[in-house]
């Protein structure tokens, strides 16, 4: 046990002095500085000629978003036509067929918002073209695209009043060369050289030691695999995600993975510090974060060590703790680790069953998502944070006595509709989806018997998992759902829209609206945000707000389950 | 203003805001604040669930008694909402038409274009037309005196026994209806119409047909709207979450659950508080235009403030006689009592006062002054003085105007003289020389006296971050001098009305917010460019109309308590914001496990609390949440203490009081109560 809990640690240990760096790294990026990548310049200035961009165009805070909405568009309707017509193109070795329109426009939608909700198998549902142009593809551009907004953001809290907020496509262009694509490079080959297969050849045929004849899937999975974790996407290559032995062979190749999807959540919050230069700022933030996941991870790493008591009473050693679902190369303390790094960061590749945690941990995976803020995605995460930091800066502005303020700007009635509608859209996804599925289920439990593999409490927290993954743009399934029907295509599908662009755009026109803003100098009167009390009062906003909402369905899923269990 | 502190609740008004908090009942009234409104929509539901019980019972729903009881919990709850804010009103108003009261029905004198003079009722007095007062007479409305000067009483008004002296022309014009004339004779122009005046609007915004939501009121209206619909969504879906279980939920739980969660202890006060803030203010003789002006009030970054009556008492006095070296000091003190005994100005009387102090009769000199001449001072002479019969001449002004006048008659100005001015005046004290047929006799020293604990008031706004800004006339050795001593952080020396504009500007760029008072018609562009403007009541009509407030003591130091005033407004919103968020927490867990319990047993575990019974859990949470409310309501109107000890400070001070207590009383209050409800559920 000692073991197990150290290699989460040293997991945990290894991430933060990565992001460090990385922080500063990405911070003089940002800022046009000099930094180490300046070698890919040439790259760039080849990308924006080509694109005809002028990358040094100063953009109002609506000029980004509509470019960012602009192109997520041609990104969607290129993965749609992939897609739909890949059983004829090339590429495509172990001949699957094209997707039927409904089911490519699920995909194109789910990896288009970053959140890799997979209702198709990628042994065979995709070709290999469509696994890299259409799935590799959107996993960096997605991601890249969450760092331009989360740098937008950054840009706008300086110390100034200004419309101008830097180019979208100088943000999103570096992002990729400087950031993504050398860092999944990395990744990758440490991968590849593990075993991951990078290949372009079709299934392998073997024959097991018993004799049978099998055919093994395979493809260019390294370089999907670095860019899933990497870039917060999390949809697999394989149906098993990282549970499968090839996706992720061993535990080095786990710790790697898991560090990869942790480290730009990580280093983004520090990056906001060395942006603005204030690094107090981003270690309150950081705080608060790390508290919040620690109060996550704790109880689920122990509820997993300890096993299910339901088996224990059987009489069956559970030694190495509750072990169903889970891959024995890794074991019960990092799948605990890794289900909640997954959850808070909205990754969502599962290296174990989601489905056969303990009740308690089920309900830290979801409270992650929930909550959505904990580190959070590839750049959104820190954007949804923003819109908890407003609400609060505003409570505790009012407390001590001044007209809220942050970062020298007036928080007044526009800011805090947007915030209130951007924190208020989370709960009313989850709670609305999962009521119309719980009210569907209750109204005819034989016709829909198939969606859930446990009905009572725990088919509660399956179908509550769904929705809570959609609005998080999480994209892991606790399983055990049959998720495969219109039902769950069609109100899955609505939530994954809504639930990213809102998200994006409204933190990024709060600050937008406050870099517009007459900058006021702090006084002694000021209220700093940078300080441990003013930490607390995020956190306490955070639990409050978010968590709290979610109290009375979390009762009668996880909750239920768990005093029945102990 | 002791005589106007009164206790919260006086039983005369008590028995007023009962009966508004009936009439407040009104959904159209009730539409303004969205919290209390769909609690007002929850209470009508339950009526008809309680009347539906009647006639056909359904056990589902519990005992018509129980539902009952909810029901008048919560039409309780709505009426200790609505009583908040009708005290809040009724102390408001109160407080205001004593103040009018002072200035109703007295007949005026009114004066045509032709001249005569008839008797009309002060009520109906126009704008524009002119009356007459005299002395012994009580001034009927607010006007500005356009001939003729006079001793007025203001003590109605400002509780300040001392008479002033208002008169024609220059910047003490103004002239408040309601006070009395103690000598003399004006003619007054009216300067308002009839029901237009500040205290008439100060009357409006109190009862709230004029009254505005402030920014900072519309920004946290939103949020508290934005915590109510959450609400509404986690109890909307409860019912197919609980459709799903198995888990059949009455509609009072529901209800119970969806009021309790909801903001209202905020959202019942919030108005109260922001009519408070108004009534604090005119507790201290301060008229507030708007609102916002009082909210504005605690936002303030630079204030500015007159060296006169605000840092200094009143005016210079002599503190020191310095004779010329050769002339002896009796005779120089006796000289220069000479050049005052007739010097109506403070500083004459104060050298006057002085050579009293040093055994230098004044009467006894007085004869010697018979059928002198006497010199007025001039900008231009700079000095002024006596000629004796004797052909005496005695002059006292300026150093270099004495100067002038010994070089043109070719005396010396002696070297200790010069060193001794200089002396002075870097000590921030105004040298005056006298001289004898132009001879120089010696120097009296004038300083400022700082008025005793002003540097800790100064100390506690920057404390607050605000920095203070002495604007003052003298020169700038002298203005530092002063500014050091009194500890403001900067001045304005040799102040020109438009300097103070350009220095407000030049803040105001920088993003701060300005406050200022004034009193004279050159202040009215400055006062209007402050974001706070305090006009004094005697000041100048176009003062008054600039500022946005308007302080009937004429206080300079008023500003200081008008920040406060402004602080704690926004500060009591704040912290009860927070506290009735953080109340929420001990909800949950009082009707969470009661919604449950019954059909899934193992959620008995989160009844930490060990409340009686599902129904008792749920009436102690709903009722509760009604008692807060008045219990709150001494807070609300009497404001939450401002410490200045700096914003990270108190925000833990109060997180700890309003966020922590927020979690915990409920906890505690909630088990009360069960304990004695569960004696009858």
């Amino acid at each position: 046990m000692t073991n197990e809990l150290l290699g989460i640690g040293s997991m945990y240990l290894l991430t933060l002095v990565l992001a460090l760096p990385l922080g500063a790294y990405l911070a003089r990026v940002f800022r046009g500085e000099k930094n180490l990548l300046d070698f890919m310049r040439p790259v760039e200035n080849g990308i924006f000629r080509v694109a005809g961009i002028d990358a040094q165009r100063e953009m109002s805070w609506q000029q980004h978003m509509l470019a960012l909405l602009t192109i997520n568009l041609v990104w969607f309707l290129l993965a749609m036509l992939i897609l739909c017509t890949q059983g004829s193109l090339p590429l495509n070795p172990d001949g699957n067929p094209s997707m039927s329109p409904d089911l490519a426009f699920n995909t194109a939608i789910s990896f288009l918002v970053n959140c890799n909700l997979q209702h198709y198998s990628g042994e065979s549902g995709l070709s290999y073209l469509s696994q890299i142009v259409v799935i590799t593809f959107l996993q960096f551009v997605t991601a890249a695209t969450g760092l331009a907004a989360a740098v937008v953001v950054f840009n706008a809290l300086q110390s100034r009043t200004t419309e101008k907020l830097g180019n979208f496509y100088n943000y999103f262009v570096k992002s990729l060369t400087r950031l993504l694509l050398p860092g999944a490079l990395l990744i990758a080959l440490v991968l590849a050289f593990n075993g991951t297969p990078m290949t372009l050849q079709g299934k392998q045929q073997l024959i097991t030691l018993q004799g049978d004849s099998v055919a093994v899937s395979r493809g260019p999975v390294a370089a999907m695999v670095a860019i899933k974790e990497l870039g917060t996407n999390g949809g697999g290559f394989f149906g098993a995600n990282s549970a499968h032995p090839l996706e992720n062979p061993n535990y080095l190749t786990n710790a790697v993975e898991n560090i990869a999807l942790c480290i730009i959540p990580f280093a983004m919050v520090f990056a906001l510090g060395f942006y603005l230069q204030r690094r107090r700022l981003a270690y309150m933030i950081f705080g608060v974060m790390t508290i919040g996941f620690m109060a996550l991870l704790a109880p689920t790493v122990y509820y997993e060590l300890h096993g299910n008591p339901a088996i224990t009473s059987l009489g069956i050693n559970q030694n190495l703790g509750a072990l169903e679902g889970k891959e024995i190369r890794f074991g019960a303390a990092a799948s605990a680790y890794w289900s909640i790094t997954n959850t808070v960061i909205s990754c969502g590749s599962i290296n174990s069953m989601h489905d056969s945690f303990m009740p308690l941990s089920g309900m830290n995976q979801l409270l992650g998502m929930m909550t959505n803020a904990f580190y959070g995605g590839c750049g959104v995460g820190l954007l949804n944070f923003f819109a908890y930091l407003i609400i609060a800066v505003f409570i505790a502005g009012l407390m001590v006595g001044r007209t809220p303020e942050f970062l020298g700007k007036k928080i007044e009635a526009r800011e805090m509709k947007i915030a209130v509608i951007v924190t208020l859209l989370h709960p009313l996804l989850i709670l609305a989806g999962t009521a119309l599925a719980a009210h569907t289920y209750a109204g005819n439990p034989t016709e829909y018997a198939g969606w859930l593999a446990n009905p009572g409490f725990h088919g509660f927290s399956e179908m509550l998992y769904e929705f809570t993954s959609s609005s998080a743009n999480n994209g892991s399934g606790f399983e055990g759902l049959g998720d495969n029907t219109p039902f769950w295509n069609i109100s899955t599908g609505v939530v994954l829209l809504l639930s990213r662009y809102l998200p994006i755009i409204g933190p990024v026109a709060i600050a937008g609206l406050l870099a517009r803003k007459k900058y006021i100098p702090e006084s002694a009167g000021t209220l700093r945000a940078d300080t441990a009390t003013f930490g607390v009062m995020v956190l306490t906003v955070i639990i409050i707000v978010a968590a709290l909402a979610f109290f009375p369905a979390l009762a009668l899923g996880p909750l239920a389950e768990h005093f029945g269990l102990y | 203003m002791s005589s106007k502190e009164q206790s919260l609740f006086q039983p005369a008004l008590v028995s007023e805001a009962v009966k508004q908090a009936f009439v407040k009942l009104d959904p159209r009234v009730m539409f303004r604040n969205p919290v209390m409104f769909t609690v007002e929509i929850g209470t009508v539901v339950m009526l008809l669930v309680t009347l539906g019980l009647l006639v056909r019972p359904d056990a589902a729903q519990g005992s018509f008694g129980y539902n009952f009881t909810v029901f008048l919990v919560l039409f309780l709850t709505l009426l200790f909402a609505n009583f908040a804010e009708a005290i809040a009103e009724a102390r408001g108003k109160a407080q205001a038409e004593s103040l009018r009261k002072t200035r109703e029905e007295t007949p005026a004198r009114v004066i045509d274009e032709k001249g005569n003079v008839s008797s009309v009722s002060s009520s109906q007095l126009q704008k524009g037309q002119v009356f007459l007062v005299e002395a012994g007479e009580i001034i009927p409305t607010d006007g500005e005196i356009i001939e003729g000067l006079a001793t007025i009483d203001e003590s109605a008004i400002t509780g300040e026994s001392a008479p002033v002296i208002r008169e024609a022309g220059g910047d003490k014009s103004s002239v408040t209806g309601g006070t009395k004339v103690l000598s003399d004779r004006i003619k007054v122009v009216v300067t308002t119409a009839p029901g237009e005046s500040f205290l008439d609007k100060m009357i409006a915004l109190v009862e709230g047909a004029s009254r505005q939501k402030t920014p900072n009121e519309i920004a946290l209206t939103i949020l508290l709207a934005g915590f109510t619909l959450v609400f509404v969504i986690v109890c909307v879906t409860l019912q197919p979450f609980a459709e799903y279980s198995n888990t059949p939920i009455a509609i009072s739980a529901f209800i119970a659950l969806f009021v309790c969660l909801i903001p209202t202890t905020i959202g019942g006060l919030l108005s109260a508080i922001g009519i408070a803030g108004m009534d604090r203010a005119l507790r201290a003789n301060v008229i507030t235009k708007s609102g916002k002006a009082v909210e504005t009030a605690g936002d303030i970054d630079v204030l500015l403030l007159d060296k006169t009556g605000t840092i200094t008492i009143g005016n210079r006095k002599a503190t020191h006689f310095w004779p010329a070296p050769g002339v002896d000091e009796r005779q120089f003190i006796e000289f220069a009592t000479l050049s005052s005994l007739t010097d109506e100005t403070p500083e004459g009387k104060s050298i006057v006062e002085l050579a009293r102090e040093k055994q230098v009769s004044p009467e006894v000199l007085q004869p010697r002054l018979q059928g002198a001449e006497l010199i007025k001072f001039t900008a231009e002479t700079r000095s002024s003085g006596v000629t004796l019969t004797d052909g005496v001449r005695i002059r006292k002004g300026a150093s270099d105007a004495i100067r002038q006048l010994a070089n043109r008659a070719n005396q010396p100005f002696p070297q200790e003289t010069t060193q001794r001015v200089e002396a002075i005046a870097s000590n921030g004290g105004t040298p005056l020389v006298v001289s004898e047929n132009d001879r120089v006799l010696g120097v009296v020293e004038l300083q400022d006296i700082i008025k005793p604990g002003i540097q800790e008031r100064f100390a506690r706004l920057r404390n607050m971050g605000i920095k203070t800004v002495m604007v003052t006339g003298d020169n700038p050795l002298t203005a530092r001098f002063i500014a050091e001593k009194a500890g403001v952080d900067d001045f304005i020396a040799e102040a020109k009305p438009e300097d103070k504009m350009t220095y407000i500007r030049r803040e105001q760029q920088e993003g701060k917010l300005v406050a200022m008072m004034g009193d004279g018609t050159n202040d009215a562009p400055a006062l209007a460019q402050a974001d706070v403007g305090v006009a004094m009541n005697s000041g100048t009509q176009a003062a008054k109309e600039a500022g946005n407030m308007v302080d009937l003591d004429n206080d300079p130091t008023k500003l200081i308590e008008v920040v406060e005033i402004g602080k704690q407004l926004l500060m009591t919103r704040g912290t009860l914001t927070t506290f009735s968020i953080a109340n929420d927490v001990a909800k949950y867990f009082a009707i969470v496990p009661a919604l449950f319990m019954v059909a899934i047993p193992s959620l008995r575990a989160l009844n930490i609390m060990g409340l009686h019974s599902p129904q008792s859990a749920i009436l102690s949470a709903v009722i509760f949440n009604a008692i807060i409310i008045p219990a709150l309501v001494p807070l609300a109107l009497r404001g939450v203490a401002y410490k200045p000890i700096g914003a990270s400070a108190l925000l833990r001070r109060n997180l700890l009081v309003y966020g922590l207590g927020g979690v915990l009383v409920p906890f505690i209050g909630i088990k009360l109560i069960d304990l004695l409800v569960g004696l009858f559920v």
